[in-house]
């Protein structure tokens, strides 16, 4: 009853080719940008804020640049954890050689490393396809890690292989508790979904969407593919590396190489697989899941035993519980999540008609 | 340079290139047949070697263990079938790939959840230190018997293909589905025959890397060396699995002992990757691979 | 402009000259001394059996063939190797014969891609939609309406191609090649598993896109009713050899065409 777009005529194509062309959604999305930016900074404790939606908004970004690459453009990455440690490295790096640096400089800093790094990674995107493809990010995901393991320069020297962010500090505001933190990292998840939003409506994205799904006509069309696939390389990797840095600074505060190691990377391959390929809403949905999951389960498993579960246990469930859903979303619904919220949404919006 | 060095080196390097083989060999086969590149191959040798080191563990006789094993093995092949491959089927395989790393997960919850994730100890009567010389060269004996393991299942695994009525099927099934389905041979009972083989590689790749290294969830990993194994020696091929596996073995011994110490070491980890995409830059189908022609 | 004004063009009105081309693969030979050329402003099909060589020469023209022996000049000069992302710029758009739509987009996304290649990349502007990039999704937005209305395929433009029916796939198709505003349009089976209803609409629009905005044409087509109807002129291929050219009516009724089709010598 409630979603409904008749009546509301777009009288020029620029009204049409709004970001989110229908009034509802418009609203939708201002009462969500509200909730994130007022209403959890009033409600949401420590714990909440730190533990669960900081790292909840850091993965949703990797997986957004993941699905940029993999969603949108169509070219399969098994290295996105390998390029967040880029980022994080990179920034890192960048601060403790010249303290001075503003930390959102080093951020983007470790983002253009991380692109630059993922362009390079996935130059053999322009020969090789599928899981192919998928074996050349595994070649940056291992070499990454060794690199910054095995050479001490990256991490300043430390003896124990790990890195302790400096304080971040800008316009004599110190994000140094979870609040700040938040609020931080939730201004520049919005700005990147923002962006990446109009870039996969607009000409980029749909280059990266044909080259996705028919490359020959695409070439037909006069889409340059390798341009096209190391732009989609390049944006992709970026984000990540933001994220990395992220998840470094914000998130762990100290981090080993170890940190950004494969399971990270199909962590966040789950998080696109299961909320939703080529949607930044998906994103979002995905990354929540996979952070909210385990912890449902490890709440279930007290509830329904009384803690007489090993986390042992609980971890192979979750294993299996994971596994289970990639293939369900597979078979049931390819587009994840976000799509299934689509569905609705039609649905809802020819209610009670069923067609 | 020390010559005797060199090749013990080298032998060292064919011969746990062998190993690799064993693990690529069971990849190839899936992929022959299906199309689909199986993720979860590595998860397979954990879940068999695991089940087969339990039951000998329950005191069961070797031989027995190894049937019941098998016939798990099988099982789990059919309800492979039945539960991912035939909803996905028609499906492109870049979905398939990404089920099959699902399935992955499935396999190594499953199989440390009902055996346990501790490491076991397996031991096939053979000194995994024991060894003999050739002039200077140690020559571990362990790895020998694995070697001989490997060639003897390629052996069985080529007679098989090549003179079995099944072999035959799988053969014209991996040639082309849709011709195979045509003059009648069912493509889902061929796909549970050949998981039940892969299965079947992966119990045998599971006892011997097991009994090296403990059964343990490590094991499971080995799955990722044999992708540029896969990469090199070219995904249709199973001469390609064994020489692909010789050649990264090899290159990566080599590597780690000449080249690692300049470079702070453990190279062998990304070594092999490195070596694919140089395989892959050159000749993306891999040494024996069939070339990919696509059509306009 | 008449069928005979077309015939009697003068020599600067060939748009592409294709002279004594061989092509082989291996050892199978696709095309051998084929001499065909296309003129400005006609409807040229290429007929013959299956395995004649008629996608082999189509390719050709398209350039991601390049034939062993023979040249191709396109408006006067001589044609070499050309990336295939290229041919689009020389002003050559193609169909395919399976539908080679983009199925994860809608049919307005699938033909405002066509437009791609008219608009400027700027990664800051389009990330932000503002500028020029905004302003050029918002002007090609307005062709490709002109497109839409001209393919009568409005009520249709949000819908994602996957869903849509195969007639109108092939159209969205069409429009897709049109959006590039080719001067030689080339068509691979535009009528392969129509109804009538619907060859007779495609007939209608590959004669409008001609006659309106003198478009270039040259199509692939197995039913030869339309080819009849529809064509100025037509080439008949033969294992990978040229055995007639002309209008439709002197090609019909020349003896090696109909040996062809009926499978005599």
């Amino acid at each position: 009853m409630f979603y409904r777009e008749s009546g509301q005529f777009k009288t020029s194509y620029k009204a049409d080719q709004a970001i989110l062309p229908i009034f509802q959604d418009r609203v939708a999305m201002v009462f969500m940008l509200l909730v994130a930016f007022v209403v959890i900074p009033i409600f949401a404790n420590d714990y909440w804020l730190g533990s669960i939606l900081v790292p909840f908004l850091v993965l949703s970004l990797a997986a957004l640049g993941l699905n940029v690459l993999t969603g949108y453009a169509g070219q399969i990455s098994l290295g996105t954890a390998g390029f967040m440690a880029v980022g994080a490295f990179a920034a890192f790096n960048l601060q403790i050689r010249i303290p001075e640096v503003p930390f959102l400089l080093a951020f983007v800093w470790g983002g253009l490393w991380a692109a630059l790094v993922g362009v390079i990674f996935g130059l053999p995107s322009l020969r090789i396809k599928g899981f192919y493809l998928a074996v050349a990010t595994l070649a940056a995901q291992f070499f990454i890690e060794w690199l910054f393991t095995h050479f001490d320069w990256f991490t300043n020297h430390s003896t124990s292989g790990v890195i302790t962010s400096p304080p971040m500090e800008m316009f004599g505001i110190s994000f140094d508790n979870p609040l700040n933190k938040y609020l931080l990292v939730l201004a520049i998840v919005v700005l990147f979904a923002f962006a990446v939003r109009n870039l996969v409506r607009s000409e980029i994205g749909r280059a990266w969407m044909a080259v996705r799904d028919m490359d020959i006509a695409a070439e037909a069309l006069g889409i340059n593919l390798m341009k096209t696939k190391l732009l989609a390389f390049g944006v992709s990797s970026f984000i990540c590396g933001v994220s990395g840095a992220l998840w470094a600074y914000v998130f762990l505060g100290t981090v080993e190489p170890q940190a950004f190691d494969i399971i990270r990377s199909f962590e966040i391959l789950f998080m696109i697989v299961i909320g939703g390929l080529g949607s930044v809403a998906g994103a979002f949905l995905g990354a929540g899941f996979i952070v909210l999951l385990p912890i449902l389960l490890n709440n279930l498993g007290t509830l329904f035993t009384g803690g007489q579960v090993s986390t042992g246990t609980i971890a192979h469930i979750e294993y299996m519980v994971f596994g289970a859903f990639i293939i369900f979303f597979l078979i049931i619904e390819p587009n994840g999540l976000a799509r299934l919220w689509q569905t609705g949404k039609e649905k809802l919006r020819l209610w009670p008609f069923p067609y | 340079m020390d010559w005797w060095f060199f090749f013990e080196v080298v032998v060292g390097g064919l011969l746990s290139g062998v190993m690799y083989s064993l693990v690529a060999l069971g990849f190839v086969l899936i992929f022959k047949a299906s199309g689909v590149f199986n993720f979860a191959q590595g998860a397979m040798v954990l879940f068999a070697a695991l089940t087969f080191v339990r039951l000998l563990e329950m005191n069961i006789p070797m031989l027995a263990a190894l049937g019941l094993t098998m016939i798990v093995m099988v099982i789990l092949a059919i309800a492979i079938e039945r539960i991912v491959l035939r909803p996905l089927v028609n499906q492109d395989l870049i979905i398939l790939f990404m089920a099959t790393i699902g399935l992955n997960y499935f396999i190594e919850g499953m199989a440390q959840l009902v055996w346990d994730s501790d490491v076991h100890v397996l031991n096939l009567g053979i000194d995994e230190y024991a060894g003999f010389e050739i002039g200077n060269a140690f020559i571990n004996k362990f790895d020998v018997w694995a070697a001989l393991i490997a060639g003897v299942l390629v052996l069985i695994l080529s007679l098989f293909f090549r003179y079995t009525v099944i072999g035959r099927a799988l053969r014209a099934v991996a040639d082309d589905h849709q011709a195979a389905l045509s003059v009648g041979i069912p493509l889902r009972t061929i796909w549970i025959y050949v998981w039940s083989t892969a299965g079947l590689v992966a119990l045998v790749a599971g006892v011997v890397w097991g009994s090296k290294l403990g059964v343990q969830f490590a094991i499971s990993t080995v799955a990722l060396k044999a992708i540029p194994v896969l990469i090199i020696g070219g995904f249709t091929s199973v001469p390609g699995a064994i020489l692909g596996g010789l050649i990264v073995g090899c290159g990566e011994k080599l590597a780690e002992v000449y080249v690692g110490p300049f470079v702070g070491g453990a190279i062998e980890n990304w070594f092999p990757y490195m070596l694919a995409m140089v395989v892959l830059m050159i000749r993306p189908q891999g040494i024996f691979g069939e070339k990919i022609i696509e059509r306009v | 402009m008449s069928i005979k004004d077309k015939n009697t063009a003068a020599q600067s009105d060939i748009l592409m000259n294709i002279k004594d081309i061989s092509l082989s693969f291996g050892g199978l030979k696709a095309l051998l001394n084929v001499n065909l050329h296309i003129k400005k402003g006609e409807i040229l099909a290429i007929i013959g059996p299956n395995g004649a060589g008629k996608s082999s020469m189509l390719n050709v023209i398209s350039g991601i063939y390049v034939p062993q022996k023979g040249t191709v000049e396109w408006k006067g000069k001589l044609r070499k190797k050309i990336a295939p992302h290229n041919i689009a710029r020389m002003g050559i758009a193609r169909t395919f014969q399976n539908i080679a739509l983009f199925r994860g987009m809608t049919a307005l996304e699938n033909i405002l891609t066509g437009r791609n290649i008219l608009m400027k990349r700027n990664l800051f502007h389009e990330m932000f939609y503002i500028g020029k990039g905004r302003r050029q999704e918002e002007e090609h937005r307005k062709k490709v309406e002109e497109i839409i209305d001209y393919l009568e395929i409005q009520s249709i433009r949000k819908t994602p191609v996957a869903r849509l029916p195969y007639g109108l796939q092939k159209r969205v198709e069409l429009g897709r090649a049109l959006a590039l505003e080719p001067e030689l349009l080339l068509l691979d089976e535009p009528m392969a598993g129509m109804n009538v209803e619907e060859k007779e609409d495609m007939c209608r629009f590959i004669l409008d896109v001609n006659d309106q905005f003198g478009t270039t044409i040259v199509l692939i087509e197995h039913d030869m009713g339309v080819v009849m109807d529809i064509s100025d002129r037509v080439a008949v291929l033969d294992y990978g050899i040229k055995i007639a050219d002309g209008t439709p009516d002197k090609v019909r009724s020349e003896q090696k065409v109909i040996d062809a089709y009926l499978g005599v010598g």
